[in-house]
């Protein structure tokens, strides 16, 4: 495996695009909009530059190593393809039917979400034993494990690609069963959610839930935090498919989760959450 | 000795920190991670902030966190790195 295709260049997409080619991987990097494209780029030569900051990487990245596109035949050619678009079912479903039939028949296609079925996705191609569930964290280049999530049809050789083409990445995976939320935002979502609940009842600041984390469990960033790092339109999405997933009224979205996302309030991406990135 | 343009620059170092976090309390030759209140993901901002203030890239070889651990450090990175951008900077740039 040497040409990766990555779909959808927002922030979880180019932290993908630049880990694949800071590992010498050749990326092909789609999505929508060229203007999209560009502010990955920028995104991606930031964060370059906070690896130099931080872990005392390389400074720059060589620029050939990620194709930007808004071509999606451009995948014809990829080995693997790691699918990073929002987590909305209507566009996962309009985009899987197209990779099945841009890509060869033996690449294997990684969903990189936080909260929808594996094997919902798989049954959108004719490869459901070569589709998978790579939950990278963000920053990804920062974070050394993946959460592998093995779908109903998943095959042994499928979850093999996907630990190889992880450690070619420097990261191992933790492999998981395929239920809503798998393991990490089933609990991490909720946490969110809750810690908003609090800051909405005003029965604490959003400092000092996060205080509470960070002084008394050790935690580095508390769940608010958090949130603002995630984006609160991604936790957003991600409460409400749990709540569909399972019916249970303990996956109801916070009121004030909902109209921060309406405002505009999306977390450090937009500069303004929970706290101030300005 | 310090000069009265290099106090500014250090004061608006310390005030962009102060803004982030309000309630905390630093010296200038605090540092700031080491007390807890600012993660490592801040030095990015800091970074950007010093290169937007005081108009200059910092170099590859100074993207290093013991430059940006402390008031102090930050401002005598400013310094040496860009003397003129900082007498511009600071003398146009306050509206004080």
């Amino acid at each position: 495996m040497k040409r990766i295709g990555v779909v959808g260049a927002g922030v979880m997409g180019a932290g993908v695009a630049q880990c694949l080619a800071q590992h010498g991987f050749q990326v092909v990097l789609v999505d929508l909009g060229a203007d999209v494209l560009d502010q990955a780029r920028e995104r991606i030569r930031l964060d370059v530059r906070m690896g130099r900051l931080l872990n005392n990487g390389p400074a720059e990245l060589d620029p050939d190593l990620i194709q930007g596109t808004t071509d999606y035949d451009d995948l014809a050619e990829v080995d693997f393809v790691i699918e990073n678009i929002t987590e909305k079912w209507e566009l996962k479903q309009r985009v899987y039917p197209r990779l099945d039939q841009i890509c060869r028949p033996d690449v294997v296609f990684a969903a990189n979400t936080s909260a929808l079925s594996i094997t919902r996705i798989a049954a959108l191609t004719r490869r459901p034993d070569r589709v998978i569930g790579l939950h990278f964290m963000n920053p990804v280049p920062m974070k050394p494990s993946v959460e592998v999530i093995r779908g109903w049809h998943t095959s042994a050789e499928t979850v093999r690609t996907a630990e190889k083409l992880l450690a070619g990445m420097g990261k191992n995976g933790i492999v998981v069963g395929d239920a809503p939320g798998f393991v990490s935002n089933r609990v991490l979502m909720l946490t969110i959610n809750e810690a908003v609940c609090l800051v909405h009842e005003q029965v604490a600041t959003a400092e000092q839930v996060d205080r509470i984390f960070t002084s008394c469990f050790g935690h580095r960033m508390g769940p608010l935090e958090t949130a603002d790092l995630i984006g609160l339109d991604t936790i957003l999405y991600s409460v409400e498919v749990l709540y569909e997933s399972y019916n249970d009224s303990k996956y109801r979205p916070c009121p004030l989760l909902r109209q921060m996302v309406d405002a505009g309030l999306h977390g450090r991406k937009s500069g303004q959450g929970f706290y101030t990135y300005r | 000795m310090e000069t009265v343009v290099g106090s500014r620059a250090r004061s608006d170092i310390r005030e962009f920190i102060q803004a982030k976090f309000p309630g905390a309390r630093f010296t200038d030759s605090d540092d700031i991670f080491g007390l807890g209140f600012a993660t490592s993901l801040f030095a990015m901002q800091l970074v950007m902030f010093v290169e937007q203030r005081f108009g200059f890239q910092v170099d590859n070889d100074d993207l290093d966190l013991a430059n940006f651990r402390s008031v102090d450090a930050m401002a005598a990175l400013v310094a040496r790195a860009a003397p003129a951008a900082v007498e511009q900077g600071v003398a146009g740039g306050t509206g004080a």
